[in-house]
């Protein structure tokens, strides 16, 4: 059964039509290279994939369940996290806390509750240790590279247990070293049966690690095929429009 | 059975001697012992029972509400308005027991009054939007005249049927010890333990060091700065309380400029105004160098005029200190 399946969304801001019609179905353990120019309707799909708003027409469903999502928290609970391009983190607090953040773990003594540190560093660092990163529960994150800090990030997803993870320009500002980093970490959340929504400007990076292409255009689904199928060339013409579908 | 990963997950940058030495609370702290030490060594009056205990008693007022400060610079904010809310304190608690009232009851509507104060910061800071500088300016200025209208401008120094207890609870000892110093030790170590050991600590220091990502992970942003602000001000009517038994008198000039003692108090024991750092423990110490250094310049009998370039000084080398440490690392 398919993981995620979107059937005509369309989204509209008064007369400005968003997107169009977008219709994808995502397995269990793909990941989907998403891609388009600026304005192409990227962000649009990805917010209301993450319930940040709702489609004016068309449906969600996972695992064959129809989903209406009204606010972030509903797409979370129904296993969907999102990786910002900024990550969200706080980098005057260590990697357990950014993985923890708003979910701490408590402790009782008496009547009293507090923070559970040991757990919250055990489980970090089996996060860490899943996802193969190099990265201490301990470590302040002002003092880590970027792909520690994309680790973190993508520590903080695996904590739900989720099932579609959402990546927004993970490869955009960081060094050569670390994007391959970073595309490791992709390869482990799909090795755990996680679909991985990658949206990235970088053909490479997109090559390198997705198993399908979707290409948007103004705000319409204009390709969506096997990477191994495809090109960057042709990718490339699609975005631009000098190639009208494939 | 350890493996490396257990090792790498275990370990920290750094030893312990290193990360002490890299704590700009570390290097206030030895300013503080070499100052006394010259002191002591210099005058024969430093060194004093009655000098150490008016060193104690002074520096605890600005201690007090240095802590409710850390915490509102911590979260990337600041409140002016604390030098007012120690006089509109002293002023309810005074005109309340002038009034007949007893202690017990006028303390927590003293008390009440400025957590009202702080209320109205946090809710136009945390839900009207507005920079905590100018709103806290507002109050600032408004609260001071409250306390004015409240006392027609008088100074008060009857305090009703409770009034030795007043100057007891503030200017009184304990085992030689004078009781603010008692609320300032209790007050930094229950801090202490909340900024380390709660979900609020927590998110005060998230708040201070990435709002966006502690609103995008579902920490109630709003609700906690609030409750900061309401606990700023908390302090203040705290120390304004102790500060009106101690003098004995209040007038409505009590706390004036005290915001800037309080902040540089904070500033100097290691909170950054960037947001996102800051200890009780610093800002006890910041004031306590404050207050040493205040308290040495009249024993070497330096003109107190001298006094806001040391600590202007003091507050520039703090910040200083801190960029020297960002740009290390």
């Amino acid at each position: 059964m398919s993981r995620l399946v979107l059937s005509g969304i369309s989204k509209s801001y008064g007369a400005i039509q968003a997107l169009t019609s977008v219709s994808l179905s995502l397995e269990p353990g793909e990941v989907l290279g998403l891609m388009g120019d600026n304005g192409a309707g990227k962000s649009t799909l990805v917010k209301i994939i993450a319930g940040n708003f709702a489609p004016s027409a068309g449906e969600l469903k996972i695992d064959g369940k129809p989903v209406v999502f009204h606010k972030p928290k509903d797409a979370q609970r129904e296993g969907i996290e999102v990786v910002y391009q900024d990550l969200a983190l706080c980098d005057n607090l260590s990697a357990a806390s950014n993985v923890f953040l708003g979910r701490e773990p408590m402790n009782r003594l008496g009547p009293l509750r507090y923070v559970d540190y040991r757990q919250m560093n055990e489980v970090a660092a089996d996060l860490f240790k899943q996802l193969k990163s190099e990265t201490r529960p301990r470590d302040l994150v002002r003092k880590m590279s970027g792909g520690q800090r994309q680790a973190v990030a993508i520590a903080r997803t695996l904590l739900s247990k989720p099932k579609i993870v959402m990546m927004d320009e993970p490869t955009a500002a960081i060094s050569v070293r670390q994007v391959h980093e970073v595309l490791e970490l992709i390869h482990r959340l799909r090795d755990q049966g996680i679909t991985v929504i990658l949206i990235s400007h970088r053909m490479p990076d997109v090559f390198s690690v997705a198993d399908r292409i979707t290409v948007l255009r103004r705000g319409q689904l204009v390709a969506n095929k096997a990477a191994a199928r495809s090109s960057p060339e042709e990718v490339t013409g699609l975005i631009t429009g000098a190639i009208e579908a494939a | 059975m350890t493996t490396i990963e257990d090792a790498i997950a275990r370990s920290e940058h750094k030893n312990l001697l290193a990360r002490t030495t890299n704590l700009q609370l570390f290097w206030v702290f030895m300013a503080a012992v070499v100052a006394c030490l010259a002191l002591t060594l210099l005058t024969d009056t430093f060194a004093t029972e009655r000098n150490l205990f008016n060193v104690a008693r002074n520096f605890a007022f600005v201690g007090i509400i240095a802590i409710g400060m850390t915490t509102v610079i911590a979260s990337g904010g600041i409140d002016l308005s604390v030098g007012s809310s120690v006089v509109l304190s002293a002023m309810v608690i005074s005109v309340l027991m002038a009034g007949g009232m007893g202690f017990w009851l006028a303390a927590p509507l003293a008390l009440g009054t400025t957590l009202l104060v702080g209320l109205l910061n946090g809710v136009l800071i945390a839900y009207g939007g507005m920079p905590a500088f100018v709103v806290t300016l507002g109050t600032l200025s408004g609260v001071r005249s409250l306390a004015m209208v409240l006392s027609d401008n008088k100074m008060m120094w009857e305090f009703g049927p409770d009034h030795n207890l007043l100057l007891w609870v503030g200017g009184g000892s304990t085992l030689g010890i004078p009781h603010p110093l008692y609320a300032l030790a209790l007050l930094a170590v229950i801090v202490s333990l909340a900024f380390k050991w709660t979900r609020w600590g927590q998110y005060v220091f998230a708040i201070g060091g990435n709002e966006n990502a502690a609103v995008l992970t579902g920490i109630p942003v709003r609700r906690i700065k609030v409750s900061i602000y309401m606990f700023s001000a908390f302090t203040a009517g705290v120390a304004g309380i102790l500060m009106a038994g101690w003098l004995g008198s209040v007038t409505t000039n009590l706390g004036q400029a005290m915001e800037l003692t309080v902040i540089a108090a904070a500033v100097i024991g290691g909170a950054n105004l960037a947001g996102g750092e800051g200890t009780a423990v610093g800002a006890v110490l910041g004031a306590l160098l404050i207050e040493v250094i205040r308290n040495s310049m009249i024993l070497l009998g330096i003109s107190t005029f001298w006094q806001g370039m040391f600590i202007g000084t003091f507050i520039i080398v703090a910040v200083a200190f801190d960029r020297i440490r960002h740009f290390r690392s």
